[in-house]
């Protein structure tokens, strides 16, 4: 067993564990933080997006430091068929400004940047260490964590559970249940690099400004899903994820769904010519406010996708991550300045604190719009999709045919497919779960 | 739009980096005679395809290529069909872009 004490320990070095273990010693929490990579961020995947307004809350000036790709000044949704996209497009030179809201990533870069900053603040990291379970004492209190590595028990008055989607030790403790295929999307990725000036030119891009375009449709093949492209500086992330429900049910392959994705008329180009030089895979929490679990117990909390705190509408999640973790150090700090114990009572504070922050607010706007999304995918991510598609084909292509009777035949092809009480049943649960 | 099997989920995993911990596997299958619905969907559903069938019909699962997503647990740990961990510390894929 480790001898030395420690006021708390952090499991996991990814963006809610790096803002819980920063926050805390900042308040003079004495903290240990564990990671099972190489380096903090080599098991981290993600799109990535990050929030500006988060990141300024934790360290003010890591514009200046952090290794950022581009600074995002326009948006791009699609609504994709097999042969075409109808998109919304929003661009603005608002977003060049001195203090740009959000930013695209490279994980593995950014989190060992984010990982250097929190050791400079007294942090003790310790990597290349799988914690194996938590440990316990007579009252069931979690007391420390068992690590994989030789006498590797370690104790501290609490545990941050920051270990990610998967939420392995929650689960083995009996805290959580398992994520289940219905709350949990599999996203695939790669990473296409390209001569910079080549990005900038077929993105309409100077600078370093950047883009994103959020996809939907028929590349989900009636899944419940998304497929997403990121300008950085120099690559592209490209990747697509479904409800790993929908995989199981249909049989089709996460690959084979990026490829279609990446071969489709209006990607391919994009594309072209581009070396690819990673492939990752990683599940993202998908059930919003009704899959939240508890939060805090006797001697521990739980943050971030661990403990799944992910905007699926709005596809956040890296900041609910680092505001989560923040808070939870936040809470800890007051109990501990308060000379009282880490009871659950006491920790309580955490989940009163989050109440009150967007983190909760938003999961709770949206908590309907889950379960929407996955019993009714084949009207969203298929049907729809088609039908607006064929929609706008009719209304561009010129052919001598009356307008008149375009609209109608569009209006016919929207009953005919959803008829008028499946329109009318579809747009008053979208609007009711939207709300 | 379905031209599956010219995907080589190997060449994606070619890009990867990987410490592989031989001889110390951190997913098992337990040991069956038919597998069960979820065995056969690991098959399909693993992204870097680290479940196949043997000659016997029984699901083999060869964990050097996985990339920790999770998806294999989600799906056939409820049922004991698969025992999963994460790999030792610093073992398994290193990411250097994510």
């Amino acid at each position: 067993m480790i001898e030395e004490r420690f006021d708390a320990i952090v499991v996991g070095a990814g963006m809610a564990g790096n803002a819980a273990a920063l926050s805390m010693a900042r308040q003079g929490i004495k903290v240990l933080q564990l990671e099972r990579g190489e380096y903090p961020g080599s098991k981290n995947v993600q799109g990535a997006i990050l929030y500006a307004d988060m990141m300024e809350k934790l360290i003010p000036e890591f514009r200046e430091e952090a290794p950022l790709e581009r600074h995002l000044v326009e948006q791009r949704f699609w609504m994709m068929d097999d042969r075409s996209h109808v998109g919304m497009h929003y661009r603005s030179d608002d977003f060049n400004e001195e203090r740009p809201n959000r930013y695209t990533i490279i994980r593995a870069q950014f989190d060992k940047w984010f990982s250097s900053k929190v050791r400079e603040a007294g942090v003790t990291l310790l990597c290349e260490t799988t914690v194996t379970e938590l440990v316990r004492d007579e009252r069931e209190r979690i007391v420390g964590v068992r690590t994989d590595r030789r006498d590797g028990e370690i104790h501290a008055d609490v545990v941050v559970l920051a270990e990610g989607v998967n939420g392995l030790l929650g689960t083995r403790a009996g805290l959580r249940a398992r994520p289940t295929p219905d709350n949990v999307a599999l996203a695939v990725k790669e990473m296409h690099f390209l001569p910079r000036e080549t990005i900038e030119a077929r993105f309409n891009l100077k600078g370093d400004e950047g883009v994103v375009i959020e996809a939907a449709g028929t590349i989900s093949r009636g899944m419940t899903g998304m497929g997403f492209i990121y300008a950085n500086k120099e690559c592209i992330s490209l990747g697509i994820g479904c409800l790993v429900a929908d995989f199981q049910r249909t049989g089709l392959t996460p690959y084979g769904l990026l490829d279609q994705f990446k071969r489709h008329p209006s990607v391919l180009p994009l594309l072209a010519g581009s070396e690819v030089k990673e492939y990752s895979a990683h599940l993202i929490p998908e059930g919003g406010y009704k899959s939240i679990p508890q939060l805090y117990g006797e001697g521990w909390v739980v943050v971030g996708d661990a403990a799944q705190l992910n905007n699926a509408v709005h596809r956040e999640g890296s900041n609910l991550a680092m505001t989560s973790g923040r808070i939870a150090a936040d809470a800890i700090g007051l109990v501990k300045s308060r000379g009282e114990p880490m009871t659950a009572t006491n920790l309580s504070l955490y989940k009163k604190m989050l109440d009150e922050s967007f983190v909760i607010k938003d999961l709770k706007k949206y908590k309907d719009l889950p379960p929407l999304m996955h019993t009714h995918s084949q009207n969203f991510f298929l049907t729809y999709p088609q039908l607006i598609s064929k929609a706008m084909q009719n209304f561009v292509r010129v052919d001598g045919t009356p307008k008149v009777e375009k609209e109608n035949a569009t209006l016919k092809s929207f009953v005919k497919a959803r008829s008028w009480t499946g329109l009318f049943g579809d747009a008053c649960r979208f609007a009711r779960a939207w709300r | 739009m379905d031209a599956e099997p010219s995907v080589r989920v190997e060449d994606k995993l070619y890009y990867n980096r990987y410490l592989v911990d031989v001889g110390r596997p951190h997913v098992k299958v337990r040991a069956h005679t038919s597998p069960s619905p979820q065995l056969v969907a690991l098959l399909k559903a693993c992204p870097a395809r680290c479940y196949e069938l043997n000659d016997e019909g029984r699901v083999e699962v060869t964990v050097d290529g996985c990339i920790e997503c999770g998806t294999c647990r989600v799906i056939a740990e409820p049922t004991g069909d698969i025992q999963w961990s994460y790999p030792r510390g610093g073992y398994g894929v290193l990411f250097k872009f994510g």
